[in-house]
């Protein structure tokens, strides 16, 4: 710890004499440390233009006279204009005619109100659409709490295991091992769920659905551990020495320094790296949209269908109309997405971080 | 005694935990390789698809996806690299515009990847595409307004820089600053020591990071689903305005979609094992590198 932080001011005064010197000498310096600080700009541009563009999509849902199509004007002016001259029959035929058009203009090109978005259907393809989000919320914090259950006992303690009790030869192993696991990429977790998780889950509890969302909450569970392990386990590594050793000292077993001394003093490192796995686990889309069943439903059993957000944008999107009301509502629910991890990362880095940091520098 | 027991108790869960963790893996390799080595033939890796599906290989999905990540590692790889360079040997510790660009990064990583793809759907395909296409005129006209293997690519890059910035500042670190001092010294620039001396010892790292990138990039689906994927495609592309077929995609749809899952089965499970042995295989030898990278910072 010392020794690094030693380092790094180090490093800091050589970059700070080395940037006068270059300053001083060289233009040609200062013009590429400036084009490497706007390529490092990038990322920090591509997080501003994915939320550009992917609320730019949303629009018309927030400003719909804004955005709404040219079309609908055309239609009422045709009616509009011919409403004066006709005869008292044609004006029936007309309003009828007004009427359907009212009744297709609510089901496609009408606004998508926020009772619509509230309420608790997601039927986007019929004569009167649907685009409750409540059952596809309810269907991904479904099978994310499952997830998360199931991987953070797991993941946790085999980080205490690796960080604290294994001997340096298993803890070889079993890093590079997890780091395995957590390439597995994602479409793979999906069908091997869909394939052995399904039947096996299927004929040891009988479930009347083959796919549900405890088999998708399974298989989220297989790719979220590698990271609930990994941010769990950097957390017990950065702990100073000195609790270890202080603990052991005053007579405690390596046991019990380990489960009251050191994973205590790392509960906000625990609590992001549960953060960071519920993210990636409601953002997750190949492994529920194969595992899950997709019907979205509401209800508590855990044996049940469930549709999630991220699955409804995977399988819808490809067969939207550009612009349509419904190609709208799959972005809002990617808004959405995107504003909860970010919001969830957020709170990670920043809170988490500084939190655990001040209680190894003994200040909270 | 009850203490002892609490030990004995709290240690083999936590050896269990990682005992399970680990059969899971196993088991999932074993059984993924078992049920697809009796399909996985060269006939089948160098083959399109026939039959409707039901036979002949994934030559073609190969293809599309080793250009996917050729691309993509070229668009991604030296943004990464240079961003990395940027985080470990320019910026100032805690200045605001590093810690912008770390919490960007770090953002970045955590984006789901669907998100990726509808903004790679909205950006490149609807805004840059269609741009591109009002531009050059042709009459209404779709050329790069519509999914492609260009579009699909960058989007993965965009996924993957994160990936590469990761290895290469650790590489980067573990390189002394003795040398750096040394090239300082001997009156090189700041940036001739990076290019002549930095980087040479870093290259171990940028081959780290664009070997994950690549792994990640040919397993990912999500993000290409609406960004330049087919299902099947009766030629392979030849420009970057074609779209193209994915090992990843082709397991999705054969899986989900096929009318008769049972007579697809063994190409299916050969499908799965050839990404997962692309997939392991890369981050297998991405692991080793590491492992020597680490082994000689330590001594």
């Amino acid at each position: 710890m010392v020794t690094s932080q030693l380092n790094n001011e180090n490093i800091a005064m050589t970059k700070n004499t080395s940037k006068k010197a270059a300053r001083s000498k060289r233009p040609g310096e200062l013009f590429i440390e400036l084009g490497i600080k706007s390529v490092a700009f990038l990322s920090f541009a591509v997080i501003i233009l994915i939320f550009v563009f992917v609320f730019r999509e949303t629009l018309p849902i927030f400003f719909p006279d804004k955005q709404a199509p040219a079309k609908q004007e055309v239609l009422q002016s045709e009616t509009y204009g011919g409403d004066e001259k006709t005869s008292e029959n044609d004006k029936e035929i007309q309003n009828r005619i007004d009427a359907s058009q009212k009744m297709e203009t609510s089901g496609q090109n009408g606004q998508i109100t926020l009772e619509n978005l509230a309420s608790k259907q997601w039927q986007p393809v019929s004569a009167n659409p649907q685009y409750g989000l409540w059952p596809l919320f309810f269907g991904s914090l479904k099978v994310t709490l499952i997830s998360v259950l199931i991987a953070s006992p797991l993941a946790i303690l085999a980080a205490l295991f690796s960080a604290v009790f294994a001997p340096k030869k298993i803890k070889e192993i079993i890093k590079p091992a997890i780091e395995l696991l957590a390439s597995f990429p994602s479409v793979v977790i999906g069908f091997f769920a869909l394939m052995t998780i399904a039947s096996v889950s299927q004929s040891v509890f009988g479930t009347q659905f083959r796919l549900n969302a405890f088999v998708g909450g399974v298989a989220l569970a297989i790719a979220v551990i590698p990271i609930i392990y990994t941010v769990t386990e950097d957390a017990i590594n950065s702990v100073p020495r000195e609790y270890m050793e202080g603990s052991l000292a005053l007579g405690a077993t390596k046991w019990q320094s380990g489960l009251f001394v050191i994973l205590p003093s790392v509960t906000p490192g625990i609590f992001a790296a549960l953060l960071l796995g519920f993210g990636r686990a409601f953002g997750e889309t190949m492994i529920v949209l194969m595992a899950t069943g997709n019907a979205a439903l509401s209800s508590i059993n855990i044996f049940e269908p469930v549709r999630t957000l991220s699955a409804t944008i995977g399988a819808e999107m490809a067969e939207v109309v550009f612009g349509e009301k419904h190609y709208t509502v799959l972005f809002l629910i990617g808004a959405l997405l995107f504003i909860f991890t970010f919001a969830l990362n957020a709170i990670a880095e920043f809170w988490v971080r500084n939190k655990l940091m001040k209680r190894f520098r003994g200040e909270g | 005694m009850k203490k002892k027991l609490t030990g004995w108790l709290v240690i083999s869960f936590s050896a269990l935990s990682v005992l399970l963790i680990l059969s899971a893996l196993v088991y999932m390799v074993a059984d993924i390789a078992w049920q697809g080595k009796g399909a996985l033939t060269w006939e089948f890796l160098t083959s399109a698809p026939k039959d409707g599906m039901t036979g002949g290989g994934i030559f073609p999905a190969i293809v599309g996806t080793v250009l996917l990540v050729v691309i993509m590692s070229l668009a991604g790889v030296p943004v990464g690299t240079i961003t990395a360079i940027y985080l470990s040997e320019y910026s100032k510790r805690n200045s605001i515009f590093t810690k912008m660009i770390r919490f960007a990064v770090n953002t970045l990583a955590g984006v789901p990847s669907i998100v990726f793809g509808l903004f790679g759907l909205g950006f490149f395909v609807q805004f840059i595409g269609s741009g591109m296409d009002k531009v050059a005129g042709g009459g209404g006209a779709l050329k790069w307004g519509q999914p492609n293997i260009l579009w699909a690519s960058l989007t993965m890059a965009l996924l993957t820089i994160p990936v590469v910035i990761v290895s290469v500042e650790e590489a980067l670190r573990s390189v002394p600053d003795d040398l750096r001092a040394g090239g300082l010294a001997l009156g090189a620039t700041k940036w001739q020591t990076i290019r002549k001396i930095v980087l040479p010892n870093a290259v171990s790292g940028i081959m780290t990071g664009t070997i994950l990138a690549i792994s990640r990039g040919a397993g990912e689906v999500a993000p290409i689903l609406f960004t330049g994927v087919a299902y099947f495609l009766p030629k392979l592309p030849t420009s970057l305005s074609d779209q193209f077929m994915n090992i990843g995609y082709h397991i999705y749809i054969m899986a989900t979609q096929s009318p008769d899952v049972e007579a697809t089965k063994g190409i299916q499970y050969a499908s799965v094992l050839v990404l997962l042995a692309v997939t392991f295989g890369m981050n297998i030898i991405a692991i080793i590198i590491r492992y020597k990278l680490r082994k000689k910072l330590n001594t």
